[in-house]
């Protein structure tokens, strides 16, 4: 073969290398399927494996602390929907304890019970959301289909009680927004049964797929005491063998009276966070059905109602005096309102005057209601916890979730700090993916569960 | 005799008081030159074996007359064993505003020191990699801070190549 002056020795090429180490390096993300929500993880490649990896997250932040500090403490509640979108009440329901508890008080019973069931469902559409995702990535389609099926059961339910899907600012300081709609238990009953259907239709798909098993086995491995130092906690400690959760270690509402298993792992790899998710569901599915048993009655919900008013009508005659049977009289609101009256309020909200606001009738049909309303919604006024902080930690879908609120003892939180579950465990994600296929950042980092709206707030 | 009590009697020359925070918390305000011997300490003390860092955040009590200093950290760490929390609070000058980094005791704490830097503006002495975690490297200022306006706006920053 002739050589043209210029060309390039192939011969020479090959002798470099194999002599010098060749890294490659990758972006993944920031816009990338497999990476939920956006988040850019940088790795160095040698051949298929991973030498280094370097976790940049930030991309979502919409400065949710700040905000929180510009407005009552009411008003962090819609923010804190946004936090963990894909479990949104139990946000709700951390902040409004930690208010609860810089306040001293203590929501009614009822809304206590209904709190845990709205929790666990929550807790259930995550896992099944965080099980669904990662199983499609590795191929299995028909799992995702079905878990979402299964998450509709419960978003259904979850629409009913609350009005909406995602943004669904439920809970409230001292109580809740409102009852349970009628036919409640039944319908959770039956949502319940077929989401447990579904399990047993994806354990059947999966814990014997080769295919699955395999991918996920000994794979992105954490230790007990990695896990301890980089402060993770949920699902992901528990996989390792660690049986804390919130829920036991410092029981908040009614969990100490529900009989509920922590399951754990041995391994901390992804497999075992796999069968410590779906067995977390069927725990879910117990604790839900026994507080659904133990709910106590709401007595104004189920007493006689006489005349219904419309809120024009009822406030003419309150300014006349005609107020005889006013006890008795319903109000007719608009559907923004719902849930908002005596028949739906007063069994989910503390009877303190301090945080809630009184039931419609109440405002529109006596001075007392009328002047409570006011003293909470109007500028200056309104919930004044005491000077001090509070922390008050609940088990998130992640992990544990926690509110410390600052309180200077005006009617705006002065900083509502919140200690994201996914935020430790992103920032222990290089150790579990260095050493790694390239490939096994996908089950590895589908198994983190990363929220972004909750990890960069 | 409570947790913050025991600790601010063993380790009394590093902390400066022991106090509770709403619920009864237990909550030490410790001294922020001493601040890494003493979680150390609280680590690896059989009594306390602190062993998780839970969380680990500023406040910025600017406009609070009782507050000598300007900031304040709060460490907010657990024993899984002991089941016991505490939280560590360490009053930080705005004129100083720098500490010691955990990073070494926890690694959970890179993260989270980030986070401060970020917010606060308060540095860590020997931290591995403090740079912004959440906003971009162009940013100007902490906003986290009281006197950063919640509606400023910053100039639209382009690609970088």
């Amino acid at each position: 073969m002739t050589r043209r002056n210029g060309d390039r020795d192939d011969q020479e090429i090959v002798v470099l290398s194999l002599k010098e180490k060749r890294s490659m390096l990758l972006n993944v993300g920031p816009q990338h399927p497999a990476m939920h929500g956006i988040v850019h993880i940088t790795v160095e490649l040698e051949g298929e494996t991973v030498t280094s990896a370097d976790v940049e997250i930030g991309y979502l932040h919409r400065a949710f602390e700040k905000m929180c500090e510009q407005g009552p403490y009411n008003n962090a509640i819609p923010y804190t929907d946004r936090l963990n979108y894909v479990s949104p009440l139990i946000n709700n329901i951390g902040y409004c304890l930690a208010v609860e508890k810089l306040l001293g008080v203590k929501a009614p019973e009822r809304a206590q019970y209904i709190r845990v069931i709205m929790s666990e469902i929550s807790r259930v559409t995550d896992h099944l959301t965080c099980i669904g995702a990662s199983a499609m990535e590795l191929g299995a389609f028909t799992v995702f289909l079905y878990m979402i099926k299964a998450r509709e059961y419960l978003y259904e339910i979850l629409e009913e009680v609350t009005g909406a899907r995602l943004t669904i600012s439920y809970a409230r300081v001292g109580g809740l927004k409102s009852d349970l709609p009628e036919g409640f238990e039944e319908k959770c009953r039956k949502a319940l049964k077929e989401t447990y259907k579904i399990l047993k239709e994806v354990e059947a798909l999966l814990n014997k797929n080769r295919i699955f098993v395999d991918r996920l086995k000994d794979i992105g491995v954490i230790s007990q005491q990695d896990a301890l130092a980089y402060g993770v906690t949920g699902p992901f400690l528990r996989s390792t063998g660690v049986d804390y959760d919130v829920r036991k270690a410092q029981p908040y509402l009614v969990y100490d009276r529900l009989d509920f298993d922590i399951p754990i792992g041995e391994h901390g790899d992804n497999l075992d966070r796999y069968y410590v998710r779906m067995e977390e569901m069927h725990q879910s599915i117990r604790i839900t059905e026994q507080a659904l048993r133990d709910l106590p009655k709401g007595e104004i919900s189920a007493g006689d109602f006489g005349r219904v008013l419309t809120a024009a009508e009822m406030v003419d005659q309150a300014k006349m005096g005609q107020t005889g049977d006013f006890k008795t009289v319903e109000v007719d609101l608009d559907p923004t309102l719902e849930g908002t009256t005596k028949r739906y309020h007063d069994d989910v909200y503390s009877d303190d005057k301090r945080v809630s606001l009184p039931a419609k009738e109440d405002t529109y049909g006596n001075i007392e209601g009328l002047m409570n309303h006011f003293k909470l919604v109007m500028h200056g006024h309104g919930l004044r916890p005491p000077k001090g902080e509070a922390y008050f930690p609940v088990e998130g879908a992640n992990g544990e979730l926690g509110f410390y609120v600052v309180s200077d003892g005006s009617d705006r939180p002065y900083r509502v700090r919140v200690r994201p579950p996914c935020f430790a465990i992103m920032s222990a994600l290089h150790k579990m993916v260095v050493g790694e296929m390239v490939a096994d950042i996908v089950p590895t980092f589908g198994s983190v569960n990363m929220i972004g709206g909750e990890l960069d707030r | 005799m409570n947790l913050a009590e025991k600790i601010k009697q063993k380790y009394s020359s590093m902390v400066l008081e022991a106090t509770a925070i709403a619920g009864g918390d237990p909550t030490i305000v410790a001294k922020k030159e001493t601040i890494k011997n003493l979680m150390t300490a609280l680590r690896d003390d059989v009594d306390f074996q602190f062993n998780v860092l839970m969380d680990l955040f500023g406040v910025d009590y600017l406009f609070w007359e009782e507050k000598e200093k300007r900031f304040e950290v709060v460490y907010n760490i657990y024993s899984i064993s002991k089941k016991h929390r505490l939280f560590v609070k360490v009053p930080v000058k705005e004129t100083d505003a720098a500490l010691d980094s955990v990073t070494d005791v926890w690694p959970a704490a890179n993260w989270f020191e980030r986070e401060v830097w970020d917010m606060f503006g308060i540095r860590f002495n020997g931290h591995p990699n403090l740079k912004r975690i959440l906003m971009y490297e162009e940013f100007k200022g902490h906003p986290l801070r009281k006197d950063y306006p919640y509606n400023k706006r910053q100039p639209l920053i382009g690609p970088m190549h």
